[in-house]
């Protein structure tokens, strides 16, 4: 009776002792790990490792200098140079207004937050196509913000500042989600303390606040840049699509594709896949880092 | 005396105010700007959707979706979306239960493994199915052989689908069934449950509406996909086109009116599942506020 009130406690989790723990690891009880571990790496490798491994086994049937031509024509690289840039751009503009979201949704009150709240994961739920078709007729000449900006000169349809807009969209809730939590977990004595030591908004904003929410902050950019530099389905609505100009690396692998040059569109995919491993790592040390800098604070 | 003493109390609770809180002016610019952001990027699209759906009526709108094409990508989504998401939902419990319940090596690899769908570009996902079961792929000829048919055909994009919503249940699952430990499967094995008892009468319940979040968000996905399914589909209309890629024709058709009502059952879709969405959290917040207390 008296071990089953000392193990109550653990169920509330925060204060849990290492003891118990260890126990637990040394000789689990529950049953099911061969099922589940099996069927996950099954499953697992039937679905996405096996059909990756693809694209790596046929960029080696490629020579050398083939696999070069492939990846670093200048119509690949200048595709290169707008996905990144256009994705970094966007990941940016995300980022700031993003942050201003996620402050405004947690510390101010106006009519319709809640109803504001929910749609922030609009992009996450309404399908790209959709997305690409009802950017291009905003913003082509004749749609509501393009005609207002034709008289000025300013071209956003066809153009890489349209690519950016549309990058812009599918990347809003990365950021606004990921800072939203830190700020909402963000103790009100902490500013009150640096208040009453004689701090002032700006300087409580940028010594206190945003060093404690910079890991979530970069780590929703880096989900929505990566988001945005593989993303295909509402940006070729808006680009034009024009080679040298506001073709997108995607695209390049699309049109390869359909000439039947398999080899060389997968040479391309695998240029991809390895620039999206190294940004799935950075961002899991992200969420790593942002973890412990959050345990690290209670 | 009391006068002076009344007014230091006063001035500390304004001097507390204004040093936690912004002036109002950057207050109302702050939401200003918040506002003018999301509604250029969240509700004009939105709202232009509707509206160019609209644009030559409703009959117009209605014909263009009671089109024989339009009917059945609306039917292969269905069946895409039917097939993906058991799949999915099985596997994300599957691999929740071995990575919240058991310690093992290699688990923090699988955990990032499992995210690996979302990092690769949807173009990609398409391209690999391409060269497993396309004519030049690995099981190409074979398939060939047998009369059988995955790329430019429906198993090719469930398999697109089954792809990028993989992740999906099972990162919902995970932080959930983390923070929820494993003291309640031990006592019911305890009390004499079964594994799959266990599983049924105690897990389940407990993450049902983690469960049911992930289901709606990969439900989402699967509808939408348009790059991936793409690739494998072969564009072939009335027999391998989902409701995004039907758009996609219809657009390129210079049939605008038609790809913005066919859009705008997607967008529909889109609103239900932020309903959704919202009513889950609601309900999930309020079980959580009764466990607390």
């Amino acid at each position: 009776m008296m071990t089953t009130l000392a193990i109550t406690p653990n169920q509330t989790g925060k204060t849990a002792p290492v003891k118990p723990n260890k126990i637990n690891k040394a000789r689990n009880v529950l049953p099911g790990f061969n099922l589940s571990l099996g069927y996950t790496l099954f499953y697992l490798s039937l679905i996405v490792l096996i059909p990756l491994s693809a694209a790596f086994f046929k960029t080696f049937t490629l020579t050398w200098p083939e696999f070069w031509q492939a990846v670093a024509s200048p119509r690949v690289v200048a595709s290169y140079k707008l996905t990144f840039g256009a994705s970094f751009i966007a990941a940016f503009i995300n980022a700031f207004l993003g942050l201003a979201t996620a402050w405004v949704l947690t510390r101010y009150t106006f009519p319709g937050k809640k109803f504001i709240d929910a749609f922030i994961d609009l992009p996450f739920a309404l399908p790209t196509a959709v997305a690409g078709i009802a950017l291009t007729a905003i913003y082509a000449p004749n749609g509501w913000i393009g005609s207002l900006l034709e008289p000025y000169g300013i071209k956003v349809a066809f153009t890489p500042l349209g690519i950016v807009i549309a990058l812009t969209f599918i990347g809003l809730p990365f950021v606004v989600r990921t800072v939203q939590p830190v700020l909402e977990d963000f103790e009100a004595e902490v500013e009150e303390a640096a208040a009453s030591l004689g701090a002032n908004r700006l300087q409580i904003f940028f010594r206190i606040i945003l060093p404690a929410i910079s890991p979530a902050l970069l780590t929703g950019f880096a989900l929505a840049f990566a988001r945005a530099v593989g993303e295909y389905g509402s940006v070729i609505f808006i680009a034009g699509n024009m080679p040298m100009v506001s073709e997108i690396t995607p695209l390049i692998i699309i049109t390869k594709l359909e000439q039947y040059d398999f080899a060389g569109a997968t040479a391309v995919a695998v240029v991809m896949l390895l620039i999206s491993f190294i940004l799935l790592f950075a961002i899991n040390g992200l969420q790593w880092w942002s973890n412990r800098h959050l345990s690290s604070q209670h | 005396m009391s006068s002076s003493t009344q007014l230091t109390k006063y001035q500390s609770k304004v001097s507390s105010k204004r040093a936690t809180a912004e002036p109002t002016w950057i207050r109302w610019t702050l939401i200003a700007i918040v506002l003018l952001f999301l509604g250029l990027f969240l509700f004009l699209p939105l709202a232009a959707v509707f509206t160019e759906a609209l644009r030559k009526g409703y009959g117009a709108y209605l014909s263009a979706l009671a089109e024989p094409d339009a009917l059945s990508a609306i039917k292969l989504t269905f069946i895409a979306a039917g097939i993906a998401l058991p799949l999915n939902l099985v596997f994300g419990i599957a691999a929740a239960w071995v990575i919240t319940k058991f310690e093992f090596r290699g688990k923090s690899l699988l955990i990032t493994l499992i995210d690996l769908p979302f990092a690769v570009s949807p173009v990609v996902a398409g391209l690999i199915y391409v060269l497993v079961f396309g004519l030049q792929g690995w099981f190409g000829g074979w398939l060939s052989d047998h009369d059988l048919k995955v790329i430019f055909a429906i198993p090719g994009i469930v398999l697109a689908t089954t792809f990028v919503t993989f992740p999906f249940v099972a990162r919902e699952l995970i932080p959930l069934m983390q923070a929820q430990g494993k003291d309640e499967e031990e006592a019911a094995l305890v009390l004499g449950a079964s594994g799959w008892q266990i599983l049924w009468k105690v897990t389940l319940p407990n993450v049902k509406w983690g469960l049911l979040y992930g289901f709606i968000l990969t439900n989402a996905r699967a509808m939408g996909e348009f790059g991936a399914v793409s690739v494998v589909s072969g564009h072939i209309r009335g027999m391998t086109n989902t409701l995004p890629l039907h758009v996609e024709i219809l657009y390129n058709e210079y049939n605008y009116a038609a790809a913005f009502a066919v859009a705008s059952v997607l967008a529909l879709l889109a609103l239900v599942t932020l309903a959704l969405k919202s009513y889950i959290e609601w309900q999930a917040t309020r079980a959580a506020a009764v466990v607390d207390y």
